[in-house]
């Protein structure tokens, strides 16, 4: 990719952002409900409610409070959540981390679980155990997120309570953290009870969001897996006596990884719209289960602020993931 | 002349039923499509199938636990939730609001995002820089948080879930279909047809229409059990219909409360929402296979 293409790219994520904000804005001024009237007590008056939403900017023409908002993004300034009575980027920036961590680590997951499984597929073609697994994997790719989170719900719950159901750390456990990463900082300052806890919040609903990824890689990688153990490079690596478990993983894996990637990268901004619901369902404090409030309080701002994040995250994912897939892409080396 | 007129509504008539041949030849299609159907007798008979009337609540028979259970009342066979209400009747009436859902909502999104995608395969130009600027605005949302905000702005309710669907996930439909028109219009039966000397509108709707049909069938068959699965999502979040009607979604919330005294309040609705929504994909991902005319060579 030239310096001009990722300049036009980097146009063009500020134009679609441009127009995520300009929908949510429009979207958010015709609600019928007022989200003042949320907000004060039922003593007070017409005049004191025209105040609060002379202070919050509410009694403006839409137009006018869409260029003021811009103007305060430009400036960095988010806002207030109403609901919360914060600053919205700073509520942000304490359950981010959180969201953060929770990806990274279904990531992790995804790309090792449907990795493992798409090459043990491979080495398996042709045995009776091939058809078993492409059979689950085509369960697997069925089950949305929502669905998983609730099952595993049932067998932690339930069945076999090993894992915590809900939170991101132990309350009993009262370590000040000096920022939001918690997993990070617990590792970086060697407290392994912590990091023992934090990991154990963290199995479910990595589990539930990493599960579908998983299968979309090991479907993927598997096919680009089989048609490049075919290919006379592979052959001839073959015939010098290599190894089959070798000839997968030093030969065919890197020529196979290239379109898994591009699907991996459109998998994973999936996986990060799944937050919002998986966070709900194990109360795990990240973004996505702060905007499921937000919306329900009607809280204009941080849904506004929310909304941002999550789309600014996906744009960058997809930069990133074609300027990976670039790099990786032999044929673009000399172009 | 005569020849003519007799013998083209015969092959009318073959090609048509040649067309559902392959259909019935993919198992996926056979077995989910099967039981889709009988979902769907189950939806619209509930009032006669239901054992119970799923409104219904009796303290009394508060938590009982489904056949086969200790403490199993007779004629509760998937047993009752918290407020005793009749698990398997609760699904079954549930079946209704989910496969409308899905029915209406899936239907809207193919239809607003197929015309877009037909229109900016077609025309290209800018048209589809408009489609495509606003598919990477959609694309930039998370499908659950617009979901959840679209319903929280339009009221919660059935039409709002309708709406919500229909709004977010006809992306899925004009990225594919524009992709497919796009494909479809270099290929030598449209040059054939502008050189008869067809009008660009007639091509776009009798030419490649036709063409790119399949794809939208097998589309609309994956989008069912998406929207089944939103639906459920927002009745989890509290929004879809009163929590007093029978949605799976609700189930699925409640019995997430009450997992540990009751297990079956949550099992039931989600096994049922799993197999419907696999069906949902199996069903589309056999059509496409059956109806892909590239695949079927």
């Amino acid at each position: 990719m030239t310096l001009t293409s990722v300049f036009n790219r980097l146009a063009m994520a500020v134009l679609t952002l441009l127009g995520v904000g300009l929908v949510v804005f429009v979207l958010l001024r015709v609600v019928p409900g007022d989200p003042v009237a949320m907000m004060i007590s039922p003593s007070a008056t017409p005049a004191d409610i025209a105040a609060l939403r002379a202070h919050y900017g509410l009694d403006l023409p839409l137009a006018e409070q869409f260029f003021l908002w811009l103007r305060d993004l430009l400036h960095l300034d988010f806002g207030t959540s109403i609901s919360l009575r914060r600053g919205v980027l700073q509520l942000i920036g304490e359950r981010l981390p959180a969201t953060l961590e929770l990806t990274f680590a279904a990531l992790v997951f995804g790309i090792l679980a449907g990795g493992i499984v798409a090459v043990a597929g491979v080495l398996l073609r042709r045995t009776p155990l091939e058809a078993v697994m492409d059979f689950v994997n085509g369960l697997f790719l069925a089950v949305p997120d929502f669905v998983w989170a609730l099952a595993l719900v049932l067998l932690v719950g339930v069945l076999w309570p090993i894992f915590p159901l809900s939170g991101r750390l132990d309350p009993a456990l009262s370590t000040d953290f000096y920022t939001p990463f918690y997993l990070l900082e617990s590792l970086a300052r060697f407290n392994w009870t912590d990091v023992g806890d934090v990991l154990a919040h963290l199995v479910m609903p990595t589990l539930a969001l990493g599960l579908p990824l998983a299968a979309v890689i090991a479907r993927t990688l598997k096919e680009a897996l089989g048609e490049a153990m075919v290919q006379d490079y592979v052959l001839l690596a073959r015939l010098k006596g290599m190894s089959e478990t070798r000839l997968v993983l030093q030969e065919a894996l890197r020529n196979a990884v290239g379109p898994t990637l591009t699907l991996t990268g459109v998998q994973f901004t999936f996986m990060i719209g799944g937050t919002v619901i998986v966070e709900r369902i194990f109360a795990y404090p990240g973004i996505g289960n702060m905007a499921i409030d937000a919306v329900i309080n009607r809280d204009l701002p941080l849904i506004q602020g929310i909304v941002l994040v999550f789309g600014a995250l996906f744009i960058v994912i997809n930069i990133a993931v074609d300027l990976i897939a670039d790099r990786l892409n032999p044929r673009q080396l000399h172009g | 002349m005569a020849d003519v007129a007799v013998s083209a509504p015969v092959t009318v008539v073959n090609r048509r039923f040649r067309s559902l041949r392959p259909l019935l030849r993919e198992p996926r299609v056979v077995w989910a499509g099967g039981f889709l159907i009988a979902l769907a007798l189950v939806a619209i008979f509930a009032p006669w199938i239901a054992p119970k009337d799923p409104l219904e609540q009796d303290l009394m028979m508060a938590s009982l636990p489904p056949i086969g259970f200790e403490g199993y009342e007779p004629g509760y066979y998937l047993g009752t939730d918290d407020l005793g209400r009749d698990v398997l009747s609760r699904i079954i009436f549930g079946a209704r609001i989910a496969l409308t859902v899905s029915l209406v909502a899936a239907s809207l999104a193919g239809l607003i995002g197929s015309l877009l995608g037909l229109a900016s395969g077609w025309y290209r130009g800018w048209t589809d820089r408009i489609v495509s600027r606003l598919v990477d605005i959609w694309m930039s949302f998370p499908p659950v948080l617009l979901s959840v905000l679209l319903v929280a702005v339009m009221g919660a309710g059935l039409h709002s879930v309708i709406i919500a669907i229909a709004i977010i996930d006809w992306t899925r439909f004009s990225r594919v279909v524009r992709a497919e028109t796009l494909a479809q219009s270099s290929l030598d039966y449209v040059t054939a047809a502008e050189a008869i000397g067809f009008s660009r509108r007639h091509i776009l709707w009798r030419e490649i229409l036709p063409n790119v049909a399949p794809v939208i069938i097998a589309l609309l068959s994956l989008e069912m059990g998406i929207a089944v699965i939103v639906e459920a999502i927002l009745s989890f979040v509290g929004l879809s219909i009163s929590s007093d009607a029978p949605t799976w979604g609700g189930m699925v919330a409640q019995g997430r409360q009450v997992l540990h005294e009751s297990w079956w309040v949550l099992v039931f609705p989600l096994v049922t929402l799993f197999a419907t929504v696999l069906a949902f994909n199996l069903l589309g991902n056999g059509l496409r296979n059956a109806l892909d005319p590239v695949m079927r060579r």
